[in-house]
Formats: C-alpha cells, structure tokens, sequence
C-alpha cells in the first residue's frame, strides 16, 4: 500500500468513525435540543407545575380574546390543545392559524401562562395576490404549517 | 490529480475562468438585486421584510457550501499532499467566514420584527454560530505556525472534524422542533418548493451571483498567495545567494 493510499483510508476510516459518534451522541442527547414541546408532547411527557418551558404550536382559530393587557389564546397542535395567557407586547406575526413559541410556565387548572411569545414563521412566501387568489380558490391550506403538527 | 498541482498550470486555468466568473457575478447581481429590491413583490405575511431573505438564505448556502468545498480540499491537501487544494481551502475560509457572519446578521434583523426576537438558541441558529466559529478557528490555526507546513496541516484536520456540523446544520428543523422554519427551498422533500416563483427570481440569482463572487475572489486570492510564495523565495535564495 502506497503512503497516499494509507493516508485516504486512513481520512475515510476517521470521518466515518467521527460521523458515527456524532450520530449516537447526537440520538443520545435528542429531546434536549427541541426548542420548544408541541400540546402532543406535553401530554405524552407531562411537565411539572411551576417549570420552566416552552410551548410551541398554532394559535387556534377563534381562541384569542383581549382583556386589557391580557391576552388569552389557545395553543394546538391539531390533536391536543393548551390555554395560555399572557401579559405583554404580541409580535407583528402573532395572528390567528399562525404558528407561535411561548415560554412561560404551567399553572393550576392546565393553564400556560406565558412571560413571552415568539411568533413562527412557516416556509411558505408568496405575494399578497397570490395568497388571495388561493384563498377563492378553495386551495388554501389552513393551518398548514407541517412543523407546527404534531411530533412523529 | 497532480496535473492541477502545479501552479503555473493553475494560474493559466484560473485567469482563463477570472474573466467569465466577473461577468457572471456582475449580471447576476444586478438582475438580483433588481429584483430582490424593486420588481419581487412583497410577502402576503412578511410584508417587505421577506427581501431579507434574498440575502440572508443565499449567505447561509454560501456557509454551507463553502465549508464543504474547503473540507474537501483539505482532504486533498492531507492525502496527495496537494499545494494547490491547500491554497484553495485556506482562500476560502474568510468568504465562508464573511457570509455565515452575513447570514446570522441579517437574520438577526429578520428575527426582531417577525418572530419578536434578535436571536434564541434553537438547533438551527447555534449550529450555524458553531460554524462561524469554526471558520474564525480554521482561520486563528492556520496562521498559529511559523511553519506553515504544520499550520495548514492542523487547520485542515479541524476542517475535516468540523465538516460534521454541516448535516446537522442542514436538517436541524427537521430533527428537532425549531424556531426557524424548515427549508423552503426543499425539491426531495415532501414540501417541494414553498416560494412563489416571483420570489425564486431573486433568490437564485442572488445565489448565482454569490456563488460566481466565491468562484473569482477564491481565484484572485490563490493568485495572490501564489505570487507571495514566489517573492518568499526570490527573497530566500537572494539572502543565501
């Protein structure tokens, strides 16, 4: 074997076991690296009461109601749904059937009241018309967005 | 792979390619920018905010991409002992460290108006901070030698380490739950292509124009490292002459 055939093999065999450890290191850590628990996750692994989290998922149609500074709304993930409040400034992308991270903590009752909410953005762009026209057309997808869904 | 080796042979191919690259850059970016600033429409949710995106997801492909070329140039540098690859992959690092740079600081702007915040530590912006880190590192190790010798050879085994990152920057939202969305930009995956097409316009030829300025500084930057190993040797051989 030549000394430049040795030192590819050599470069192979390590990437390959480099690529290995990352992968079971990385299937180790796993759920610590979620950002944040959809309703679904939250069931199957409850959180206790009074810890810190974040919750992630779409704001339900219909749900958000104002009383003053308060804002209620319910988080879904189209199969479990959990009531938050919160206190503060909503994001300019907060809306309705809009994808929303809110971090805050469990309350009595299953209450989530959230000390701040992120608004998340889906991966779909398109101008105004474009989203307008699909909407008469009855080919709009209503909350749609595949991330905010529940977690496989 | 040693007919590429010798730079003299490397020098008439690059100055060959210099001329149609320029050419290439200069027309994609202004039929880029045209478009991503004027004639593209805006966002029916982002409103004009999405023209972010023109610079900020062909700066992160830059990223990605880059640090892959310079990772296999490195390789080729490390098994045939390759002059020329180690110039290309020691060239490239600061554009891919420019545009990473690029990429999470537009972002970053991005952030604050839409999701309400400059930055958060999901999987998809810690992994692409951890590459910029990994540039400045390639970087800092590369010139910690007065040998040179060894100096390229560290950085390029950190190049190769480093590589491992990309995969997991790529599919970060979709492994785990994220802040940032998944790619927009995805044809294997089941979304396809989730941009209006008077919004790919702009961010291919965005993506064209990146690429072509990678393609003519990495050539001119070789070339120019070329004629300084040259002067480092006239300079040799006139103090032991």
């Amino acid at each position: 074997m030549t000394r430049k055939k040795r030192r590819l093999y050599f470069i192979a065999l390590g990437m390959l076991a480099l690529g290995a450890a990352t992968a079971l290191v990385l299937s180790a850590i796993g759920d610590s690296l979620l950002y944040f628990y959809s309703p679904t996750d939250l069931e199957e692994r409850p959180v206790a009461e009074g810890q810190r989290f974040r919750l992630g998922g779409l704001v339900e149609e219909g749900s958000v109601e104002k009383d003053g500074e308060t804002v209620r709304f319910v988080v879904t993930d189209l199969i479990h749904t959990v009531p938050v409040a919160f206190t503060g400034i909503l994001p300019d992308l907060f809306r309705e059937g809009q994808g929303v991270v809110t971090e805050g903590r469990l309350s009595g009752a299953g209450l989530f009241v959230a000390d701040s909410v992120l608004a998340k953005h889906d991966e779909t762009y398109m101008p105004k018309e474009v989203a307008d026209s699909l909407k008469d057309s009855g080919y709009w997808k209503e909350g749609a967005a595949p991330d905010a869904g529940p977690a496989q | 792979m040693h007919r590429y080796a010798n730079p003299t042979r490397f020098l008439r191919i690059a100055n060959a390619i210099l001329p149609w690259s320029t050419a290439i850059m200069v027309i994609a970016f202004g039929v880029g920018l045209a478009y991503a600033l004027v004639v593209s429409p805006p966002d029916y949710q982002q409103g004009e905010t999405v023209r972010i995106m023109y610079v900020h997801v062909p700066s992160a492909w830059m990223g990605l991409f880059v640090y892959t070329a310079m990772a296999i140039a490195s390789a080729v540098a490390l098994i045939w002992r390759h002059p020329v690859a180690d110039l290309a992959a020691q060239c490239s690092a600061p554009v891919g460290a420019a545009f990473t740079f690029i990429c999470l600081v537009t972002g970053s702007l991005w952030g604050k108006p839409m999701w309400g915040a400059w930055w958060v530590w999901d999987a998809r912006l810690t992994s692409m901070l951890i590459l910029l880190f990994l540039y400045l590192g390639y970087m800092a190790l590369a010139n910690a030698f007065d040998d040179r010798q060894r100096g390229s050879k560290a950085a390029a085994v950190l190049a190769l380490v480093g590589w491992v990152n990309i995969p997991i920057i790529k599919f970060s939202v979709d492994w785990w739950n994220t802040l940032h969305q998944p790619a927009s930009v995805n044809p294997m995956g089941q979304s396809g292509i989730a941009i209006d097409g008077s919004m790919l316009i702009p961010l291919f030829a965005m993506a064209i124009a990146f690429k072509a300025y990678y393609v003519t500084t990495l050539l001119l930057g070789m070339r120019r490292e070329i004629a300084a190993a040259k002067v480092r040797a006239m300079r040799m051989a006139a103090v032991h002459g």
